[in-house]
């Protein structure tokens, strides 16, 4: 396999609803109710059940690893802040909106740097959500 | 509830083993919404050149997060589980996980403090596999909401 970069994979729309975060928290092990249940959510001040923020930087980050030729090993180091929520009600599929850019190439250590926007409903949901991947 | 300030410094002893299978990586991927076949599909990850299945990039929070419940859950932390949103999150890979792992990691408590009413509790995992070499390096921060 090629090391190839396709910038067009770090452009999508991905979605969530609440069977989504019930799988989540199961392949995960994240468990918060939070994520699955309004009561608890409401009686903690949410709006209603949030998607986990791990959930759409894991969706986001999978637009770094389809950029590396779906290779994850060339995913070196990633990192995110949770800057908004992702509300989900019930009976509603949530987009989530990708969009990432090159921000720097590092040519001797034979990296890039990639930037991900990350937006629901217009609102950033992560902040400098940055990969380092191997070219 | 406080935070209980003298948590932090405080390194915990190995957690695990925890081991890593195929189908904990599939469901993982399933649940991302991933589209990339090396972590579902053995072929797909030997022709990348991996001995089995490859997890995706923020996988290795399901074992991190085992690890931090050690002080999450400790009620002498003062950490209320239900007020907890995540700050911020970060994974330093020095080899990518695959199935067939065994993972063990080491929790350490870098940061724990009151800021504007809320926690502010910032941990660190170092996950090795069974030789005891370095894998991944996940660091989080997660906020206690106050209750205003």
């Amino acid at each position: 396999m090629s090391a190839t970069t396709d910038p067009a994979a770090l452009t999508r729309t991905v979605t969530v609803d609440r069977a989504r975060l019930v799988a989540y928290a199961d392949a995960s092990g994240d468990q918060n109710p939070i994520h699955q249940d309004a009561e608890v959510a409401r009686s903690v001040g949410l709006e209603d059940v949030i998607a986990h923020g791990m959930w759409t930087m894991g969706a986001a980050l999978d637009a770094v690893t389809a950029y590396a030729g779906g290779d994850p090993g060339r995913v070196l180091s990633c990192a995110t802040r949770f800057t908004g929520m992702v509300v989900v009600p019930e009976g509603e599929t949530v987009e989530v909106q990708v969009e990432g850019a090159v921000k720097k190439v590092d040519e001797e250590a034979g990296t890039e740097t990639v930037e991900l926007t990350v937006t629901c409903g217009g609102q950033k949901v992560l902040g400098r959500c940055q990969a380092v991947v191997r070219v | 509830m406080a935070l209980n300030p003298d948590y932090a410094g405080r390194v915990y002893p190995p957690a695990g083993p925890f081991p890593v299978t195929r189908e904990e990586i599939a469901a993982f991927a399933d649940a991302v919404g991933s589209t990339v076949a090396a972590h579902r599909d053995p072929e797909a990850a030997r022709a990348l050149g991996y001995a089995d299945v490859v997890a995706p990039p923020t996988f290795a929070v399901r074992i991190a997060q085992q690890c931090e419940a050690q002080l999450v859950t400790d009620p002498g932390a003062g950490i209320d589980f239900a007020r907890v949103v995540h700050g911020d999150e970060s994974f330093v890979h020095h080899r990518p996980v695959v199935a067939g792992d065994v993972l063990t990691g080491v929790l350490h408590v870098d940061r724990m403090r009151e800021a504007g009413g809320h926690g502010m509790v910032t941990t660190r995992v170092e996950l090795s596999d069974a030789d005891g070499a370095p894998v991944t390096t996940v660091t989080s921060t997660i906020v206690v909401r106050g209750e205003s």
